[in-house]
């Protein structure tokens, strides 16, 4: 058991990777990626059961974990490294040229903890439903947890799916919606937007559960509390309230920050607000 | 000429429908995967057989793919079903993404491909599959003759690790394939040694090269013939070979001109030694509706065809 506290320290640590690597490479997504910190860290550093070493494709044993929304690998690649399935050192190479770091996540490359691609939007629930359908043919009881945008759910194989998951009972299956409210072009409410996005997900056959996705307790408690309704003959969907850019000031409310890497300044004004715990890659 | 004994006649969906159901039989991790067409890929032999092994994915392509690489992550082993059309150009972006860059065991099984969908006209008619699916790295491109071919290549795939396309149709045609062959992936099979042209024929019209090799062989003609049941990857060694030995080349399929069979072939002499190609596909066309009897007539992909490119490739060799 990880006390709270801790997966805080973690959590900005995570934070500063993620600034640090779209940094030294001039592009990515800070944005999503420090808004789910707090969502990725509490999974992989204490609510999942996974196991970083040796990595298994397969998993059978395990929960498996699909990240659909891939631009903001930044935070999955410093959960996956700092849980130990590679080197820390490694962060240093994202999106660099032979990098097993990706700019969108990749199996091509080997990179330990990573099942599936991702980055081209609303696939990432497909296959974290056909997961679920095989760890229920191979009786194995572990779960599959599943991360996708709230923009990303405006494509229409995210509805193919929620539609297939309640018809065939996957409640093997635990979907979080991260809900920033923000996409590239503005405001989700402006571009494509949802109202009332439980009814339309409840509608769907789905049970839906409410999170504050910033608040490191409320998180934990929040994916508890959705594993415990699991195994009832619905799918469970967490709709996971967060801040865009989260844990840094400038970073905060708005959208600009979705794809766009900061400079020396603005990088050393963020990690200014993110102290080191854990050490820095 | 050689003589070919035909077993009768039937449909390579069939072919899929008994391969897919002794696959099963022969290996628990084998899944099907169907998008409302099961009665029409003929899956349904398999879903009476192990319904907790059957998914029915409604109409919802897209999903259908995703849950089959999803389903490879825990060792299983998808087939999913539907029309060629709904299989490839509709789902692109999910096989690319999901399936092919990922690198998994996904069995992609395309029914009613081409022409010979017949009076559905050109929606279904899906005459690009081979070219979408032979340009994604790492995909494995099938597109056997007939029916004992279809079910050989159903088992064959079931065994080999990795993304697969594997094609067939709806019409009934000859099944002179043996019964109990050896699939080999990427291994292409001689029918009529000759001499003085290489026709290459993949799916459909392997039966119509035949056809022409006989009327050749009456205008003194030795064709060779041989059937690409593989198109990627490709017999490159058995093409140079053959066309080592004849100097000119007709190709034979139901598909565009464009990133088809044809084309593999005419980059392999390009890049070895080129020498004169004739294509028998659709040249830069939707279908239409008709019997298929009419569309390959209408289209250029009947046995007089064949028999007339091969009399302009050898007129080329000068």
């Amino acid at each position: 058991m990880t006390t709270t506290a801790q997966l805080e320290t973690t959590a900005t640590q995570i934070r500063r990777d993620i600034l640090r690597m779209v940094h030294a490479c001039k592009s990515g997504h800070p944005g999503g990626s420090l808004g789910c910190a707090d969502f990725i860290t509490a999974l992989y550093f204490e609510v999942m059961n996974h196991q970083a070493t040796p990595f298994e494709m397969d998993a059978l044993n395990q929960d498996l974990f699909f990240l659909s929304n891939g631009h903001i690998s930044p935070v999955l690649y410093s959960a996956l490294a700092r849980s130990g399935y590679f080197e820390i050192s490694e962060l240093a190479t994202f999106r660099k040229l032979n990098s097993r770091l990706q700019g969108h996540p990749a199996t091509h490359e080997h990179l330990p903890g990573i099942r599936i691609a991702s980055g081209s939007l609303g696939q990432g629930l497909s296959v974290a439903i056909g997961a679920a359908q095989a760890k229920k043919l191979n009786n194995d009881p572990n779960i599959v947890w599943c991360l996708c945008g709230d923009g990303e759910i405006q494509e229409g194989q995210i509805w193919e799916a929620l539609m297939f998951a309640s018809h065939n009972k996957s409640d093997n299956l635990i979907l979080t919606i991260d809900v920033n409210g923000r996409q590239i072009d503005g405001d989700t409410k402006d571009i494509m937007g949802f109202d009332d996005l439980t009814s339309k997900i409840e509608s769907f056959g789905w049970e839906v559960l409410h999170m504050e996705g910033n608040k490191m307790e409320q998180v934990v408690s929040g994916l508890n509390l959705a594993k415990s309704k699991l195994n009832q003959g619905k799918p469970i969907c967490i709709l996971m309230k967060t801040e865009m850019g989260q844990g840094v000031d400038f970073m905060m409310g708005s959208h600009k920050w979705h794809g766009v890497a900061p400079n020396d300044e603005q990088l050393a004004s963020a990690l200014a607000q993110l102290p080191s715990s854990l050490k820095d890659y | 000429m050689k003589n070919f004994t035909i077993y009768d006649n039937k449909d390579t969906r069939s072919g899929f429908g008994a391969g897919l159901l002794e696959a099963g039989k022969n290996n628990s991790n084998v899944v099907a995967l169907c998008a409302d067409l099961t009665g029409s890929l003929k899956m349904d032999a398999f879903q009476k057989e192990f319904p907790h092994r059957f998914i029915q994915c409604g109409i919802s392509e897209a999903n259908m793919i995703g849950m089959s690489a999803g389903l490879t992550i825990g060792g299983k082993i998808p087939f999913a079903g539907t029309f060629a059309n709904f299989a490839t150009g509709r789902v692109f972006d999910q096989i690319r993404q999901s399936v092919a860059y990922s690198g998994k065991n996904v069995k992609i099984c395309a029914s009613h491909a081409g022409l010979t969908l017949g009076e559905d006209g050109a929606t279904h008619q899906i005459l690009e599959d081979i070219g979408l699916m032979k340009m994604l790295p790492g995909m494995t491109v099938i597109n056997p003759c007939d029916y004992n071919q279809t079910k050989a290549a159903t088992l064959a795939i079931a065994n080999y690790e990795g993304p697969v396309y594997l094609r067939f149709g709806r019409p009934v045609v000859p099944n002179f394939t043996t019964p109990d062959q050896e699939f080999i992936i990427g291994k292409a099979l001689m029918l009529n040694e000759g001499t003085d042209v290489s026709i290459f024929a993949t799916g459909h019209l392997v039966w119509k090269a035949i056809e022409a090799g006989h009327i050749l062989a009456e205008k003194g003609i030795n064709a060779e013939i041989i059937n690409i049941h593989t198109i990627k990857p490709l017999d490159n060694e058995a093409v140079l070979k053959s066309v080592a030995k004849t100097g000119c080349v007709v190709t034979a399929e139901e598909h565009q001109r464009n990133g088809g069979l044809g084309d593999s072939i005419a980059q392999l002499l390009a890049l070895n030694k080129p020498k004169p190609i004739e294509y028998v596909a659709v040249n830069d066309s939707f279908g239409e509706s008709g019997t298929p009897e009419q569309l390959l007539v209408k289209y250029g992909l009947e046995t007089v065809n064949i028999v007339e490119a091969a009399l302009k490739a050898i007129a080329r060799k000068n």
